[in-house]
């Protein structure tokens, strides 16, 4: 026992990596961002100052198309790390492509609609409710257009090194980050476009 | 992965091998499902207009939005008490108490702000 130094043995449990843990710290962080951007929404957000208010602009059934999107995305990237768990690594990198091209069509819904808003005069320079719409959803959106260039960043390393470690690790973290931004995207799709037209 | 590990009464996620449990098809689905219920569920609520009261109406969009969070977090996220040895659940709470006093703070200081600063409006009858 005393042969063997003390801060060896000592550390009895700890988990395999500090990677997951650490992420998720980041990803804490980055909700307080978005917790910063509903605030100013939420005080800001009935401030149409003589312009269009939320229920002239906003088009539901556009919002809930994104939302399903986004939430079959999910359901895929779930379905990929399902694959990776099994070993399966073509399966792994199809369903993560299945769910890059459920984000792109969302991207493709969001900006289809702010071109929409902008060319009706609606843009983020109109009035502090269409600032404020304009930071917290343009943020929602930038982060899963970098959640994209990620996926597409792990595909080609999957199909390079295959399911290393490494490589199973990055697809945790993503599934990570996917999904949390899913979970900001109920709070947009509830507070800003739901409550909105109420 | 089988279903026939000893604590079933904590669901399938209920692993304490110190971090990841193996994800499982069913938790998915299961997810899933509540997920799109969670979500159809309000967009009609709106639509629909079957209350017709928006305070109302809005606490409800609020409750069902924070069960759908509650349900992602458990089911697509994997968020258990114990995992990371109860690390993530704490960074969970600590953010999710700032940000309640940081959104409930802002609203409510704000809103008196609007009400006072209102021309013509309670200027005078503030003591």
């Amino acid at each position: 026992m005393s042969a063997v130094p003390d801060y060896i043995v000592r550390e009895d449990h700890h988990p395999e990596n500090g990677t997951l843990l650490g992420f998720w710290i980041y990803l804490m962080s980055d909700l307080l961002i978005f917790a910063c951007f509903f605030v100013v929404y939420a005080v800001q957000g009935r401030s149409y100052a003589g312009g269009p208010t939320g229920s002239e602009l906003f088009d539901l059934p556009l919002v809930a198309m994104n939302t399903a999107m986004l939430l079959l995305s999910s359901i895929t990237y779930g379905f990929a790390v399902l694959k990776m768990q099994q070993g399966q690594l073509r399966g792994t990198i199809g369903w993560l492509i299945v769910t890059g091209l459920f984000g792109l069509a969302f991207l493709g819904l969001e900006l289809y609609e702010f071109a929409h808003l902008i060319h009706v005069g609606a843009g983020p320079q109109r009035s502090a409710f269409l600032s404020s719409f304009f930071t917290l959803v343009g943020t929602h959106g930038l982060h899963v257009t970098f959640g994209i260039v990620w996926l597409v960043t792990l595909v080609f390393q999957l199909k390079r090194h295959g399911l290393i470690p490494e490589n199973r690790r990055r697809v945790m973290c993503l599934s990570m980050f996917w999904h949390f931004l899913d979970v900001v995207w109920i709070g947009v799709f509830t507070f800003v476009y739901l409550m909105g037209v109420l | 992965m089988s279903a026939s590990h000893g604590h079933s009464s904590h669901g399938d996620h209920g692993h304490g091998d110190g971090g990841h449990p193996p994800s499982t098809f069913k938790g998915y689905m299961v997810g899933f499902i509540l997920s799109v219920i969670l979500t159809v569920i309000p967009f009609w609520m709106v639509m629909d207009r079957s209350i017709s009261d928006p305070g109302t109406l809005g606490l409800v969009l609020l409750v069902i939005a924070g069960v759908q969070v509650v349900v992602h977090m458990i089911y697509f996220l994997h968020m258990t008490p114990s995992a990371e040895g109860g690390w993530t659940m704490l960074a969970l709470l600590f953010t999710a108490v700032i940000l309640v006093i940081v959104l409930a703070g802002s609203v409510w200081v704000m809103y008196h702000m609007n009400i006072n600063m209102m021309p013509g409006h309670g200027m005078h009858g503030m003591s």
